[in-house]
């Protein structure tokens, strides 16, 4: 992680502007928020994940082996990074997040504070 | 220019606007269906050798893609499931954006292909399609005597 913020603070400003959006999918349930972020063609080494005080951000170079010489003669991804940030809610741990890359789709798993989870409440009649 | 002003992600807005306000509209879009904005996204590029596709389709079985090469038109079709809960689990879905089903998309090639010279391999959620060009059509430098 140090390894990381290190690398975010050499290259400031410029790296923020240009991203693709990626699509992803948001699910929340009783312990926590599990996110899906589609990638393709952003490699392990290419991903940057952070979590900045409440921030979310989500960061993906693509690596795309492409031949020598190649021409482009038609391009949908026309931006060689995906870039995405959320606003994460205080019951969310963020201290806890697990990420697992397969195949261009990332899952995050964003656990609720102990505190945070639901709780049935005893009524003590006396 | 337009870069500074505006963020990336109203592009990304705009484009999903002109998207929707094609469709509504209905104006001649191509026998094949729209260029642009349909899952996989494509990027086709080329070389003096070959013609290289690239389909960004992530988290697929490589099992379960079908490419097709049939004279000069590619097919990429597949199916991909959502990850999303059934409905009567106790999940709520905020966003829901990831393409789910059925998808295929086709590319017209030109004519200067050797169909037996494919390779397609999926790497990190990519298809990458390579065909090469017949030998005969390959730029030669030709020897003046």
């Amino acid at each position: 992680m140090n390894e990381r913020s290190t690398v975010t603070k050499e290259t400031p400003a410029t790296r923020n502007e240009v991203g693709l959006m990626p699509a992803v999918d948001v699910i929340e349930d009783s312990t926590g928020i599990t996110l899906y972020a589609d990638l393709p063609g952003v490699p392990k080494e290419g991903l940057n994940l952070h979590v900045e005080a409440d921030l979310l951000t989500i960061e993906g170079d693509l690596g795309l082996a492409v031949p020598e010489g190649m021409e482009a003669s038609h391009a949908e991804v026309n931006v060689p990074r995906y870039r995405r940030v959320f606003t994460l809610s205080k019951e969310l741990d963020s201290q806890k997040v697990s990420a697992e890359l397969n195949q261009g789709v990332l899952k995050l798993r964003i656990p609720k504070a102990e505190h945070a989870q639901p709780r049935r409440i005893e009524i003590k009649v006396s | 220019m337009y870069r500074s002003l505006f963020s990336r992600d109203l592009f990304a807005e705009l484009d999903r606007l002109q998207r929707e306000m094609q469709q509504a509209l209905d104006i001649s879009p191509s026998i094949r269906g729209f260029g642009r904005g349909g899952f996989p996204a494509l990027n086709v590029g080329g070389t003096p050798q070959s013609v290289e596709i690239y389909a960004f389709a992530p988290g697929l079985e490589p099992a379960s893609l079908n490419v097709n090469l049939d004279r000069g038109v590619l097919t990429i079709s597949g199916e991909r499931k959502a990850d999303l809960p059934a409905p009567d689990e106790k999940a709520a879905v905020h966003i829901n954006e990831r393409f789910a089903g059925r998808f295929s998309r086709v590319v017209s090639l030109s004519d200067d292909l050797d169909p037996n010279a494919v390779s397609a391999d999926y790497r990190d959620g990519v298809l990458h399609v390579s065909v090469k060009r017949r030998e005969s059509a390959q730029p030669r430098r030709i020897a003046v005597q």
